[in-house]
């Protein structure tokens, strides 16, 4: 069997899987975040918390108590760095510094898991844990919290509230995430990942020299990692190392976790809103851009263009034998297509048409199917865009499952289209206009990409990176943490408010001038949106980096 | 006395935070730590480590550099992929080289310590010593005949059109003679340390040359891989190294390959990645087998 062969073969495994488990698992996730009864053990953490799980919140307090959880969470975190020489499971290691500890309390709060230090020469065990892998879980239950509510404003009328935060979170935290983890995680044991509380083990290699073996609490950490679209590796380089991800077999289940929740999601969004259909329309727009975006990105580094992969033979630079060139590339494209960020090859050596693919893919806005909840709520931010500029088109006021698109609601719906490209535009800008950009590995037009790839991913909190940019400087961890802020917590906000103003109103009927939204034709015409929109706004960064570089 | 709202929330979100952490940042994974220990599971949660004669020598799913003191390879062994981390194979400073696919123009610098190659000359470089190695054709395409990258600085009367008025070999720094001796008629010279000829306007311009498309060194030889400890070569690459391994023990070639046969593993379930051989479980078995002569 040739590698394409086999790489294909893979690549519809995987979309087998992903088809098989929507239904299923789209109502178990349904049944989680709209049951009422709560759980022995959830009923004791609202009382601890001191929350009433039964009152139910406006946007304005449930945005509130986001914001609430994520500042503290971010103090927390910075905090936990920077006292972790004091801490068991140290290892010896120094304080995070300052702008370091800034940076990573940030990244792992907004689900961005951009990593400026290197994991097995910075972060202790116990912070490891207790305090990144945290976040892994509760910044993924936060991100579906958010589309959960946003999906309320549709399903319901003359209602100021959207739910509980602290409930979604719990139950999301507990019932979708954990037990899945357990699950994972032992499955990655046995395929090798490392679970232990070793400092590392010192072996003298077969010629006579020494290796230390590290060690770590690895794959509790590995597996939420990807199944929270989060992406922040126990090793710098992530999930190309063989402690997290060992085996072939390991590497799809890693892929699949990542799809998993993200493209289960519509289906929630089906069942809330009464119409599985529209879930199922939702899905399909998922669908055709990553599948799209999947076989193009393989085309790329399997037929090898530009000097280095042509003198190879392969453009195998960066990549690890037992995932080869084509599941390499899968990899690539599930991690930027989601806001995951993992990898387990090396992007900043991809092809330049390849490495384009993979910022491309964030550029879409990380919609196709997005990170744990935020790529819901960002489809569904473009589907509003798209009735809105289907309803110019036709002079009718817009509508979207009985509610009407007015000028408030596209309001929040430009804002938030927005927040990125303004994050990721004047970021690179800036970082030429102050001289930062001189921390680029690499030179000319790839040097240029670099730069832009790192505030493309920090703006969408992927987290991935063109890795060759050194970007533990003061000036990088302070602009890169604020884009990551900025780009979680802005969208989020415009989120709740158009959630709120959507639940306020009474709902529409249907009428024969409305555009049925589950088509075949709205697919199209979202999926064309959400391209023409990310074409016309970064196709010129694009054409002075890997463009400039691969044609 | 009741708190403001907003002082309320913020202890509400310390103290989920708090739980949430002892939930999922203590229970969680040092129960997986516990299940991890279960025997028939610990030797993987432990890192695979593999002993010989009483001593750990290494970890089954973490490659290691088979060579000398002085970084040269033992030719009785099966030599690994090239690797960035660390020095090599260093577990404790992972990486990448993040080169990118048009990092072709060394810097020759005056002094020496800040000269750096270009991704293009590491593959020439490797690829030629692999095949000295080996006994085999080192050359590839783009490369030169001494095993660096083969592209040229190109000027032009105009910038980017008109007559050309000079060329320069870029990566091969004088006293070395170019590897083509005129381009469109001017004659090609050698670098001169610490000149930067793109920066001065030349147009780079990478030369094919006549090396064969489908190199004697497999792709996996010359490059590093993605975490600097990739455990596995190619089957490819093992198969060039059989004779010499065979040579240096004094085996039979045929045995040599009989043992890599034995740790090449295939695709799993036929399509899962790719096939490799396990180079340090190799390299035991050969020790088992062969003693060195």
């Amino acid at each position: 069997m040739t590698m394409t062969t086999a790489g294909v073969i893979f690549v519809l495994t995987l979309v087998a899987a992903l088809v098989a488990v929507y239904k299923p698992f789209g109502d178990y996730m349904f049944r989680a975040v709209s049951g009422t009864k709560q759980s022995r053990v959830e009923r004791g953490i609202f009382r601890l918390v001191g929350v009433n799980p039964a009152a139910e919140q406006t946007w304005g307090v449930y945005a509130r108590s986001v914001l609430a959880f994520s500042a503290v969470s971010i103090l927390f975190l910075y905090l936990f760095q920077r006292v972790q020489n004091h801490l068991w499971l140290s290892l010896g290691f120094d304080p995070v510094v300052p702008h370091g500890a800034w940076n990573t309390a940030v990244s792992f709060v907004t689900n961005t898991n951009w990593q400026s230090y290197s994991g097995e020469s910075t972060m202790g065990h116990l912070v490891q844990m207790a305090g990144l892998a945290v976040q892994n879980f509760v910044s993924a239950a936060v991100g579906i919290a958010v589309a959960v509510a946003l999906v309320r404003g549709f399903a319901r009328s003359r209602t100021g509230q959207l739910g509980n935060f602290w409930v979604d979170l719990t139950r999301i935290t507990l019932r979708i995430l954990l037990p899945i983890a357990v699950l994972g995680a032992i499955a990655l044991m046995i395929g090798g990942a490392v679970q232990n509380l070793s400092a590392g083990t010192d072996v003298s290699t077969l010629t006579g020299g020494t290796q230390t073996i590290t060690g770590g609490p690895v794959a509790s950490q590995e597996v939420i990692k990807e199944l929270g679209t989060n992406g922040g590796g126990f090793y710098n380089v992530n999930s190309a190392h063989p402690f997290e991800n060992p085996t072939t077999w390991t590497n799809w289940l890693e892929i699949f976790l990542i799809f998993l929740i993200p493209f289960s999601l519509p289906r929630v969004f089906g069942r809330m809103v009464g119409q599985n259909r529209q879930g199922y329309a939702i899905a399909a727009v998922m669908g055709i851009l990553a599948f799209l975006s999947v076989a193009i990105t393989n085309i790329f580094e399997l037929a090898g263009h530009g000097t280095v992969p042509q003198a190879v033979g392969a453009a195998m630079e960066g990549k690890e034998v037992r995932f080869d060139v084509s599941n390499s590339a899968t990899f690539a494209a599930a991690t930027t297509l989601t806001s995951t960020g993992a990898v387990n090859s090396f992007h900043d050596s991809f092809t330049s048409l390849g490495g384009m693919m993979t910022m491309v893919n964030m550029m879409l806005g990380e919609v196709a199917p997005g990170g744990t909840g935020s790529g819901l709520y960002g489809l569904l931010i473009l589907a509003v865009i798209t009735v809105f500029v289907a309803g110019l088109m036709v002079g009718r006021t817009p509508e979207y499952l009985g509610k009407k698109i007015g000028s408030r609601e596209i309001k929040f719906a430009s804002l938030y289209f927005l927040i990125t490209p303004i994050l990721v535009l004047v970021g690179t800008a800036t970082a030429f206009a102050t001289g930062n950009n001189s921390t680029a590995l690499n030179v000319g037009p790839h040097g240029l990409s670099e730069v832009l790839y790192a505030f493309t991913s920090a703006s969408n909190n992927n987290g991935s990176a063109f890795g060759g940019i050194t970007v533990n400087t003061t000036w990088w961890d302070t602009a890169l943490g604020l884009c990551m802020l900025l780009g979680r917590f802005l969208p989020l906000i415009f989120v709740l408010a158009l959630a709120g103003s959507l639940a306020r109103q009474a709902p529409t009927p249907a009428s024969e001038g409305t555009l049925p939204t589950h088509r075949p034709l709205f697919i199209g015409m979202v999926v064309g949106v959400t391209v023409v929109l990310v074409a016309l706004t970064f196709l010129p960064a694009l054409a002075l980096g890997p463009l400039a570089e691969g044609l | 006395m009741r708190l403001p709202t907003w002082i309320a929330q913020h202890l509400a979100a310390l103290r989920a935070v708090l739980v949430f952490t002892v939930l999922l940042g203590l229970v969680y994974p040092l129960a997986l730590v516990a299940v991890g220990q279960l025997p028939g599971l610990n030797h993987k949660t432990d890192g695979s480590l593999i002993s010989s004669g009483g001593t750990t020598v290494g970890s089954a799913l973490i490659g290691q550099s088979f060579t000398d003191a002085d970084g040269n390879p033992v030719a009785r062994y099966f030599q690994s992929r090239p690797s960035a981390a660390g020095d090599g194979y260093d577990p404790t400073a992972t990486s990448a080289s993040n080169l990118g696919p048009e990092s072709v123009v060394d810097t020759i610098a005056t002094d020496p310590e800040e000269s750096s190659e270009s991704l293009l000359t590491q593959v020439c470089g490797r690829s030629k010593s692999v095949g000295e190695l080996n006994g085999v054709d080192g050359r590839r395409p783009y490369c030169t005949d001494d095993g660096v990258g083969a592209v040229l600085a190109v000027f032009r009367a105009d910038g980017l059109t008109g007559p050309v008025t000079r060329v320069v070999s870029v990566n091969q720094a004088a006293p070395a003679t170019p590897f083509v001796t005129e381009y469109q008629g001017v004659a090609v010279e050698p670098a001169q340390p610490g000149e930067d000829y793109v920066a001065a306007g030349g147009v780079v311009t990478p030369v094919r040359g006549d090396a064969p498309a489908d190199p004697a060194v497999p792709a996996d030889a010359v490059t590093a891989s993605a975490s600097g400890l990739d455990p596995q070569i190619s089957p490819a690459y093992a198969e060039l190294q059989v004779n010499r391994v065979a040579r240096e023990r004094g085996a039979d070639p045929a045995a040599v390959r009989k043992l890599v046969t034995e740790h090449t593993s295939g695709r799993a379930l036929g399509f899962l990645g790719a096939p490799g051989v396990n180079v340090l479980k190799l390299n035991l078995a050969l020790d088992k087998q062969f003693a060195a002569r």
